[in-house]
């Protein structure tokens, strides 16, 4: 996994609550047996339309938000399923960072498992950070050592992380290797059973 | 005398590996099952780093999200054949326990754990799916989780989780007649929100959880993570025993009546506190249907659909305006008046046994209504055999329902049983999100008994009434 400290990126504003995982990847490209590859179906029943064409209303298709890294989005993001598909999806079209009023919990936990920061901002931060989005070329610099957030014009406001998945992003680490070393822990425990 | 506690914290306390400060807790994962679509991710990544499943024996696999409903030889799709034969190669490989697609154990996931007798009191459950919480009813603390925590758990046995929070869901009362255990999950997601539940585990407590059947307490507990909820529980009681003695991985004999005495004992101790505490009056609760496109958009079946304006925040009025647009409905319109074009009876929440005799008596000597397309999909290879048995199979046919094979098919469409876009179900399913069934499709949830009188109607109608009278 990537290590992710400081990240300038352009913002893409997604106005809406609730966002499922469902729209997030739709069921269909959930076949794949890679763990690559689903950035081109992030969001597609909203980025097409039947026929396949991008929908021009969709902040994702227009040429502004083109190339960007930082997706702010409404409260209760990647609510629904635990397809892990949803934050793969996210990364591939280019994502590094969320920023919401808040996620649910296995998609959050997905996230940190990637490297995607997930930042819980208030709802008023996020209203702010959309509107500003508004003016092309908007962006925004995240600091997760110091959890800041802030832009060129002074707007700034500091996040909250646990401890854990702060390390685990900042180091990128594989926990699945951290957690081998706990390999007596683990047997002394299945013993004791 | 000590501390009484909730049931979670007995669970969790019985299963932390290794605690430390600034990190989450180490804890043991007694049960993990594992299904086709969130899986190959995670065996190959074990593969590239030369690593082996843990316990084999702690983990079991079954094929259900993409597996035909009709003509169970032919997968026509062959990415789904793929997906399905990888789990197959991959179980194979690490000597993992499968009932495939023609397996008599086979079925989704969420049914064959309590069906087996591999969901019990007081384990870990975890499985890539988020509707794991369902096995929460027997006093399990069952999770869903991704697909990098499969492979965790599929390397170590284990997941680094923070100790969650507590929430009490207090059912005051009884349910009236005709109000299933689905009608009150529903009210409670309805009353309380889609994300009241996040960052904690739930235990649903009061007289009309205890008055339920397991299959029953399921419903509540897999729609759990509709509410926010990770997890779902109910303490283990007489019930619950009754259900799991004799099934075919629980101990037998003596040894049994021991584990018994050792379920009972994590049942919440009396005065134990939660994080948190909501009510609901059970006998208020009414037949509910799902107007919009998330779980927590419901009403009863008597009333009106919202409008935007009944909301406070901006966000939310434009949530609803949304969901409208997308359902095809204006608001204020009786729900009642909403004519449907398809019947799906079937999945993780409502596919058991019991679900199926509770609708066949709904339509029993009916018709479908020539309008509407109607399918019956069991939970599993024994609740199809088993239903068969009792005849139901032949009351489902006879009023013009298709009667498949199991899976978990149009819950989310992944295999050929697909909604077509703009049309209409009445489904006994969990999510109505847009494009669920199908893109464009148009979910309305509701329990086993709606969805069979709404065949027999041809819109929605209350169920309670419904069985006194003849309906048109
Ligand atoms: S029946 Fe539906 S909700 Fe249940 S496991 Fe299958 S797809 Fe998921």
């Amino acid at each position: 996994m990537e290590a992710l400290r400081i990240h300038q990126g352009l913002v893409c504003p997604l106005n809406r609550t609730n966002i499922d995982t469902d729209q997030i990847i739709p069921k269909q490209f959930l076949k794949r047996i890679e763990r690559s590859g689903f950035g081109q179906f992030l969001f597609y029943n909203w980025r097409f339309d039947d026929e396949g064409n991008p929908s021009p209303d969709f902040p994702l298709n227009a040429p502004k938000y083109k190339g960007a890294s930082i997706l702010v989005a409404g409260e209760n993001f990647g609510c629904g399923s635990s397809r892990e598909h949803a934050p793969w999806a996210i990364q591939d079209f280019g994502f590094k960072v969320i920023i919401a009023p808040s996620y649910a919990d296995i998609f959050k936990n997905n996230c940190v498992k990637n490297g995607i920061l997930a930042i819980q901002a208030t709802e008023e931060q996020v209203q702010t950070i959309i509107k500003k989005a508004d003016t092309e070329g908007y962006s925004l610099t995240v600091n997760l050592e110091e959890q800041m957030v802030s832009d060129s014009e002074g707007f700034q406001f500091t996040f909250d992380i646990t401890p854990y998945p702060k390390e685990m992003l900042l180091n990128g680490w594989d926990e699945i290797g951290v957690t081998l070393t706990y390999e007596d822990k683990i047997k002394q425990y299945e013993l004791a059973r | 005398m000590q501390t009484p506690k909730n049931i979670v914290q007995k669970v969790w306390e019985q299963h932390v590996v290794h605690q430390e400060n600034g990190k989450p807790d180490l804890l043991y994962i007694d049960l993990h099952l594992v299904h086709e679509v969130t899986s190959p991710q995670a065996f190959e990544g074990l593969r590239m780093n030369g690593r082996k499943v843990r316990r084999p024996d702690l983990t079991f696999a079954t094929m259900d999200h993409n597996v035909p409903t009709r003509q169970r030889q032919v997968i026509n799709d062959p990415i789904s054949k793929n997906q399905i034969d990888t789990l197959a190669q991959n179980c194979d490989e690490f000597g993992i326990t499968l009932a495939d697609i023609h397996h008599p154990d086979n079925g989704i996931v969420h049914v064959i754990g309590p069906e087996l007798g591999l969901t019990q009191p007081g384990k870990t459950i975890v499985c890539g799916d988020s509707h794991t919480s369902t096995h929460g009813a027997f006093g399990a603390l069952a999770f869903g989780i991704g697909t990098s925590e499969v492979e965790h758990v599929l390397a170590t046995q284990t997941l680094w989780q923070a100790p969650p929070k507590t929430l009490n869901v207090k059912v005051n009362g009884r349910l009236g007649t005709g109000v299933t255990a689905k009608d009150l999950i529903l009210a409670v997601i309805g009353k309380f929100g889609v994300k009241f539940g996040t960052g904690y585990v739930i235990e649903y407590t009061g007289e009309a959880i205890r008055e339920m059947s397991m299959e029953e307490r399921m419903t509540v507990c897999n729609m759990s993570i509709e509410g926010g909820a990770r997890a779902g529980l109910i303490s283990p009681d007489q019930t619950t025993i009754d259900y799991l003695r004799g099934r075919r991985y629980v101990p037998q004999g003596e040894a049994f009546e021991q584990a018994a005495e050792s379920w009972l004992a994590l049942a919440t101790d009396e005065g134990a506190s939660y994080d948190d505490v909501v009510e609901i009056d059970a006998a208020e609760v009414e037949p509910q249907v799902t107007w919009g496109t998330n779980p927590g958009m419901c009403i009863p079946v008597t009333a009106n659909v919202p409008s935007p304006e009944q909301a406070e925040k901006a966000s939310e009025q434009d949530e609803i305006k949304r969901a409208l647009e997308y359902m095809g409905l204006e608001a204020g319109q009786p729900i009642s008046s909403v004519k449907i074009d398809h019947v799906f009876i079937g999945s993780c929440t409502n596919s058991r046994l019991s679900d199926l005799r509770k609708a066949a008596a709904v339509i029993q000597g009916k018709q479908v209504n020539p309008s509407v397309k109607a399918i019956v999909v069991p939970g599993s290879f024994s609740v199809k055999l088993a239903a068969e048995e009792e005849g139901l199979d032949q009351v489902f046919k006879e009023a013009g329902f298709e009667w498949r094979d199991s899976g978990c098919s149009m819950c989310l469409g992944m295999n050929d049983d697909i909604i077509p876009s703009g049309e209409r179900c009445a489904s006994t399913s969990n999510r109505n999100f847009e494009g669920r069934q199908g893109k464009g499709a148009r979910t309305h949830l509701v329990s086993p008994e709606m969805a069979a009188a709404a065949a027999i109607a041809g819109h929605f109608v209350d169920v309670r009434e419904f069985t006194a009278q003849e309906v048109i």
